[in-house]
């Protein structure tokens, strides 16, 4: 017990002093986890939006297996990554390995599928009730799917949150594809492990509380955005 | 006028799921005038305007305009039963077909305006269109309807929840547009609206057309039992 | 949305990536636990001008990593695996720097009495004798395997061991951990039990065997099987490793007042 306020008063006073490893680490979490956000969503969205939409031969089994991969271990896709993106692996030649890139990589893998999942679930919905109208409209497959995206933006907010959610507290897949290493590839969550393994605990505790308090800031600073824009839109 | 009639339907039929919804209908509409499509609940009513506008797959038959499919397709528009709102504002509703024709945002929005004005939406403006109560949403799915000048209007009860006096101003709108040329094919349960409106009327009975009638023959003088009992309230079967 | 999308740029944007010269070394996690390291690495960026990014692994993960050339050179401690690392190719030569030693860490009751053993045999058997819980690292790492091979210089197969013997697939740290949550007995090297910061009721009991020395070896990885390795930078790093400044760093280094590695590179 005493190690959790142990851990609580350093987190205070790690956040009080700015200490520049934990402001560096923070910045790359939040660096990594924000960019693959981008990407996954980019890609997953019109994923979901597309699966809502369109009828084809393979939709029940593409839903299937995304929703399959939505429980994927991330230690699998690390090793999946690492495998990829070894010098000895097909990718090798690119030098993508124990990079921030190569982390984002693996949390885009990680996050696709469950965006993915939850966007196609909002937008069934809402494609069903938007149905008749937009195949009266005679609209093209495309602006089906962006009316889908426009007006369902506030579920998707929400999937997008999930997937900020499952990144920014990965651990096993960057540490395998990152590597852990001090200024270049550590960030919160592997900082964390490293602190565990040596036993400190406090010092563990202090870095998952302030990953708690940065997962809670980007969820508020986002709705915060989207409501003030909304406040001139409707 | 138009170049899209006559419109020739040749043993069209709808099927969902083993039943038919409508069918076999053999159909010949031509240019100008207002078709009302009355019938009991279940009647067919619904499918047969789905599957005029061409969004119900046809199981069989042939429905042809004049004009070709794809060209009369962008001439038509729909009002559903239960409209559809698109979870945005009332402006961004009424501007959304605009939009989709490519028409700049700016001359999209002027237009919206005055469409709201004049379907009496024109101080809701800027409210969701999901808060609008069931009469402002039939009169929003109507200005959606018409801003992009239809040709051809598919009603599916356009007035189902309207009050007396919101009834008259969407009959005073439908009255400017099938003088400005808009072919009107509406479906009621109100007599005394088919009355107001029609030109000639289409009594539906288990998914086919029972008897087909101008307005003055059919409602003074119809030629079948059935239609006889539906006027008088009677259950028809 | 559009907002969201500006300010996910922006983060983006913040990553460019100082250059400088640097190279990536594996080293195992108890080298690392040592906090050497910390004191190396900023003298070699200070003499040599070269960002050395370590990889802390297990020695499997660290070979494996060589071998596919992924880092640049190793430093491990397990001296039959780098044997064969150089016989299959994988690295150019194999040198000595440095060795530190391991120690017997159990519960300050010490049941076993661990502590009166005249070796490290000895003390395993006595364990055994008492059935003592016994956290192994049961992990393919270099201690680990130096753990296997004092149980089989005591007379003892881990294998037919009883229930008191828990393998734990673990860092040293987390099998640290586990230890004191069970206040169990464990072979630990010095320095990741000096650094240690959870040790509740345990104490070091047991040290001083001349086979719980533990060598640790430079590798670099050859560049003739891996044409991007930055065999020129790995050579620098040698001859830095070997020079009077890294041993006088090495000698020197203490925690507690305890020396923990002695510099023996030839
Ligand atoms: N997708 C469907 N699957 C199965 N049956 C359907 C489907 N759509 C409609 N039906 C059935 O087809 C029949 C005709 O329906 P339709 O909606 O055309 O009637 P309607 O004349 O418009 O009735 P109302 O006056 O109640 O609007 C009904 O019995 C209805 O239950
Ligand atoms: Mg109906």
């Amino acid at each position: 017990m005493s190690d959790l306020w142990d851990g609580l008063s350093q987190a205070w006073i790690l956040l009080w002093t700015l200490d520049a490893d934990l402001v560096e680490i923070t910045a790359r979490s939040l660096q990594v986890t924000l960019t693959a956000l981008a990407i996954a969503s980019a890609i997953a969205l019109p994923l979901g939006a597309f699966l809502a939409v369109r009828r084809f031969r393979m939709r029940r089994l593409t839903i299937a297996v995304l929703n399959a991969l939505m429980g994927l271990p991330p230690v699998v896709v690390g090793l999946v990554v690492y495998v990829l993106l070894s010098r000895a692996g097909p990718f090798g030649v690119l030098g993508l390995l124990f990079t921030p890139t190569a982390m984002i990589i693996a949390q885009v893998i990680i996050i696709v599928p469950l965006i993915a999942s939850i966007a196609h679930q909002a937008l069934r919905e809402l494609w069903s009730d938007y149905h008749d109208l937009l195949i009266s409209l005679n609209t093209s497959h495309v602006q089906r799917m962006s009316a889908l995206l426009w007006d369902g933006r506030r579920a998707l907010l929400t999937a997008s949150l999930a997937g900020f959610g499952r990144a920014i507290g990965e651990v096993g897949a960057i540490m395998i594809v990152g590597g852990n290493i001090d200024h270049h590839t550590r960030v919160l969550t592997t900082a964390i492990a490293l602190e565990t393994g040596k036993g400190d605990f406090a010092l563990a505790l202090a870095l998952g509380f302030i990953l708690i308090g940065l997962a809670i800031a980007v969820n508020l600073a986002i709705h915060w955005l989207t409501r003030t824009e909304q406040e001139g839109r409707w | 006028m138009s170049d899209m009639f006559p419109l020739i339907v040749e043993g069209a039929l709808t099927r969902r799921r083993g039943k038919v919804l409508v069918g076999p209908v053999d159909l010949r509409l031509e240019a100008g005038g207002v078709t009302i499509v009355i019938g009991p609940n279940g009647a067919g009513k619904t499918s047969l305007l789905r599957m005029l506008h061409g969004i119900a797959r046809l199981n069989a038959g042939r429905i042809e305009w004049a004009c070709g499919q794809e060209r009369a397709r962008e001439k038509q528009a729909f009002v559903f039963q239960t409209p559809v709102m698109l979870r945005r504002s009332v402006r961004d509703n009424l501007a959304y077909p605009l939009r989709l024709g490519g028409v700049t945002r700016r001359e999209a929005r002027a237009q919206a305006d005055a469409m709201a004005e004049k379907v009496g939406l024109g101080d809701a403006l800027g409210r969701p269109a999901t808060v609008l109560s069931g009469g402002e949403r039939q009169k929003l799915a109507l200005g959606r309807a018409l801003i992009r000048s239809p040709q051809v209007l598919f009603l599916d009860e356009p007035c189902a929840s309207l009050d007396g006096r919101a009834m008259r101003e969407v009959e005073e709108i439908l009255k400017t547009a099938v003088q400005d040329g808009v072919r009107l094919i509406m479906s009621t349960h109100n007599m005394g609206q088919a009355r107001r409106l029609a030109s000639e009327v289409l009594f539906l009975l288990g998914g086919k057309i029972h008897e087909r009638g101008s307005t003055v023959e059919f409602f003074d003088a119809p030629k079948t039992a059935q239609a006889r009992a539906f006027l008088n309230g009677d259950i028809v079967e | 949305m559009k907002t969201f999308f500006v300010a996910v740029a922006a983060v983006a944007a913040m990553s460019a990536v100082a250059w400088a010269e640097d190279m990536k070394m594996a080293v195992t996690t108890s080298f690392h636990n040592s906090g050497l390291s910390d004191i190396l690495l900023p003298a070699i960026q200070e003499d040599l001008g070269l960002e050395v990014q370590l990889l802390v692994v297990g020695t499997g993960q660290a070979l494996r990593l060589g071998e596919a050339g992924d880092v640049d050179a190793i430093l491990v401690h397990s001296k039959k695996a780098e044997e064969r690392f150089l016989a299959a190719g994988h690295g150019t030569h194999r040198l000595e720097i440095m060795y530190n030693d391991f120690v017997f860490i159990g519960p300050k009751a010490d049941t076993a009495s661990v502590a009166d053993s005249a070796n490290a045999a000895q003390a395993l058997q006595q364990i055994a004798s008492t059935e003592s819980v016994f956290v192994s690292r049961g992990d393919d790492s270099g201690t680990h395997k130096k753990e296997l091979s004092l149980w089989a210089s005591a007379g003892l197969d881990p294998q037919s061991l009883g229930d008191w013997y828990r393998a734990v697939g673990a860092g040293m740290g987390a099998a640290l951990n586990t230890a004191s949550g069970m206040d169990a007995y464990i072979i630990s090297d010095r320095a990741s039990w000096l650094n240690f910061g959870n040790k509740g009721e345990l104490a070091l009991l047991y040290s001083g065997d001349p086979v719980l020395f533990n060598q640790y070896a430079y590798i670099p990885v050859n560049p003739d099987k891996h044409r991007h390795v930055k065999n020129d930078l790995a050579m620098k790093l040698e001859n830095w490793l070997v020079s009077d400044r890294a041993k006088d760093l090495i000698n020197t280094y203490k925690i507690n007042g305890e020396t923990l590695f002695v510099f023996n590179a030839k």
